[in-house]
């Protein structure tokens, strides 16, 4: 009995190291890249070792650190986001662009500049949030109906039908206030430029209790894998799992979509690629999926920023860019993985 | 339950079966339309009563009240007939290949494609209502083609699968026509975000001339597919031993298909929901095997006219381009359905 669970947990802690370096490796060739390269090694000692009259290393500090610090936990949230939707609705394309959650959010956004005049991040992001739990709970208790758990496709279903009702609400706003209009468009592709630290610091929070309260939901989660009956054999509760569930969500994907905008295909892309290689056991598979969740936004973000120098492609355009290939590429590979 | 009663009328090598159910319907659904289309004629700025209509019609009506319905309602009210039965069409066809109901031409990128086409030539071309279209086809065609050989596989198109890379297709020229509109000047932006909402604001004869054209080259390939369709349902397998060429029909179907929905986005911008809608509804008007792109026409047509006419009259104090009111509707519709059953 003892020697496979070892096995196992150090499975685990050889996948969760392995996508920590990776994650680590593309931060800091992330920092370096840019229209003033700096090579890895000095990207370190900038952040080992700073010194505030070495002109690399202000750089490195001042400008690009905040970028890709804010990347990665947004990055984060989206991957675990996705990854806990995937798990709970056992639909395998689930992802808060597509469950209706960031749609939610954005209409807040837009009633926030259009209606409320509010034009700053930390302004945005309680909107963000509540917008985000209201589309979440409404797309849940479509998907869900007397008594039963929502099955997969009434979820997807509820998410796709909120997404365009709320997204023709939110568009008619935006056609009859062309400054709205002006400053949702930088909003709604997605974007890491010019954030700074403020940003990370006002959504760290709300990911860290995410993150934790994720973690916490991880045997229930492996129960429902098995499905809702044998689940409540186990003697878990599926309603409270998906329930909890649904509350990391909210936080995770409306954090992360107050800091950077609407941003697809991260949650999506993550939560399928780390499926390949842990499966459905969920101690390995959230850790995963959360550090690749990261890495592929810094990924999406350092290309954007290098494909097309001078200028720069958002990160929401980024993601999507490089991200929808990749799922097509999983869909074309191999069966989509049952849930 | 349903029996599969019904008269094949034939016309040389073209032959459609006559189903009392589907054509009582569709009958239905034409009076409607018509219902509609003369509404929209009386309805506007300057109301009519049915004595002005019938002297508008006669030509014995004041020339500038003339000019107003013959020269603008009647055009745009034929546009929104003709585009909503394009795009009725299309869902038909699309949820049929798919076999699933989420397949319908805006949910698996074809629009996307589209409206991608027609912002890349606002945005850096310049407008034009002919180019604009062209573009549109274009980009909707080359957006049907990716779709269709990334989702082939070992020579065959799964249904899911084609759903899925759809999915992933559209969500990257999505991505770059936001990025579009975001790099362009806020003037270019605002006619090209007016213009992806779908409109049918200020259409003409020669939007009309487009939208009935194309009608006329599709409806009759897409009417003759659907039988082979019907039999695909089925399954590969049983279409293909009574003879049916699946890939073939599939392929030529698909093309057809993208040209209808990619003809509607060309005149009115991607009008959502009209596809998936007209389709369910056709089908639960009339509960019978087979696919029912004809109904499915009529219907759109319908939900269009009946779109557009609380569009225009709508006054929320906020632009409601016809786009936006199908997406609020169709939205709810889908909700409605959720709510009810499953």
């Amino acid at each position: 009995m003892d020697s496979p669970r070892r096995s196992a947990a150090s499975r685990t802690a050889a996948l969760v190291a392995a996508s920590a370096l990776a994650l680590a490796a593309t931060a800091i060739l992330g920092i370096g890249l840019g229209s003033n390269p700096i090579p890895p090694a000095r990207v370190v000692e900038a952040l080992v070792a700073y010194d505030p009259t070495h002109n690399d290393h202000l750089v490195v500090v001042l400008s690009r650190l905040p970028r890709i610090a804010l990347g990665v936990i947004v990055g984060a949230a989206l991957g675990l986001a996705g990854t806990l939707m995937q798990s709970v609705t056992r639909n395998p394309l689930a992802d808060p662009g597509i469950l209706g959650v960031n749609a939610g959010a954005s209409f807040a956004v837009v009633i926030a500049i259009a209606f409320l005049g509010i034009t700053d991040v930390s302004g945005y992001i309680w909107f963000s949030f509540v917008g985000a739990a209201a589309a979440a709970a409404l797309v849940y208790l479509l998907g869900s109906s007397r008594g039963n758990v929502g099955t997969p496709v009434r979820i997807a279903l509820g998410g796709t039908a909120v997404s365009i009702v709320i997204g023709a609400l939110t568009q008619m706003v935006l056609l009859s206030n062309d400054a709205a209009f002006n400053s949702f468009r930088f909003w709604a592709i997605g974007s890491l430029q010019g954030r700074d630290f403020g940003v990370a610091f006002t959504v760290l929070p709300f990911v860290a209790v995410g993150i934790v309260l994720s973690l916490a939901l991880i045997s229930p989660l492996n129960a429902i894998t098995l499905g809702d009956d044998v689940a409540t054999g186990l003697g878990t509760s599926a309603l409270g799992a998906r329930i909890g569930a649904a509350v990391a969500v909210v936080l995770l994907a409306g954090a992360a979509t107050a800091a950077a905008g609407p941003i697809g295909f991260i949650g999506l892309g993550s939560a399928h690629v780390a499926r390949f290689f842990t499966g459905n056991e969920h101690r390995r598979l959230l850790p995963t999926a959360m550090l690749l969740g990261a890495t592929l936004l810094v990924i999406a973000d350092t290309l954007g920023r290098v494909v097309v120098a001078p200028a720069e492609l958002q990160t929401g355009v980024a993601a999507a860019l490089f991200g929808g290939p990749l799922f097509v590429a999983l869909v074309r590979s191999r069966k989509v993985a049952a849930l | 339950m349903t029996v599969v009663s019904g008269r094949t009328l034939r016309v040389g090598d073209f032959s459609i079966r006559i189903r009392p159910r589907i054509v009582t319907v569709g009958l239905i659904a034409a009076a409607v339309l018509g219902a509609g289309i003369i509404a929209s004629l009386m309805i506007g700025t300057i109301p009519l009563d049915a004595g002005d209509l019938v002297a508008v019609l006669s030509g014995e009506a004041k020339p500038s009240l003339t000019r107003s319905v013959l020269g603008r309602r009647l055009p745009r009210a034929l546009t929104a007939a003709a585009v909503g039965a394009l795009l009725g069409m299309s869902g038909a066809v699309f949820q049929s290949l798919s076999r699933n109901p989420l397949g319908s031409p805006d949910i698996i990128g074809f629009t996307s494609g589209a409206a991608t086409g027609a912002v890349l030539q606002i945005v850096v071309f310049g407008g034009g209502m002919l180019a604009t279209a062209a573009a549109a086809i274009i980009g909707g065609v080359i957006t049907a083609f990716a779709v269709y050989f990334l989702a082939r596989r070992d020579g065959v198109t799964g249904g899911l699968r084609l759903v899925l890379v759809g999915i992933g297709v559209g969500a990257v020229v999505s991505a770059f026509s936001s990025l579009l509109i975001a790099r362009a000047d806020i003037n270019d932006a605002m006619v090209a975000q007016l213009w992806s909402a779908g409109s049918l604001l200020g259409r003409g004869w020669l939007h009309a001339a487009v939208a009935i054209a194309a009608l006329a080259l599709v409806a009759p390939l897409l009417l003759t597919l659907g039988r082979s369709l019907a039999l695909m349902e089925m399954g590969d397998d049983a279409a293909h031993s009574v003879g049916v060429r699946v890939e073939r029909i599939r392929f030529v179907a698909l093309i057809v298909g993208v040209v209808a929905a990619a003809a509607a986005v060309a005149v009115a911008g991607p009008i959502a929901f009209i596809a998936f809608a007209a389709a369910h509804i056709a089908r639960h008007l009339a509960p019978v095997p087979g696919v029912l792109v004809g109904l499915s026409a009529v219907v759109g047509a319908v939900l269009l006219t009946g779109a557009d006419l609380l569009a225009q009259n709508l006054d929320v104090g906020m632009r409601t381009p016809v786009g936006l009111v199908t997406s609020l509707l169709g939205g709810l519709y889908l909700l409605w359905l959720l709510a009810r059953r499953i």
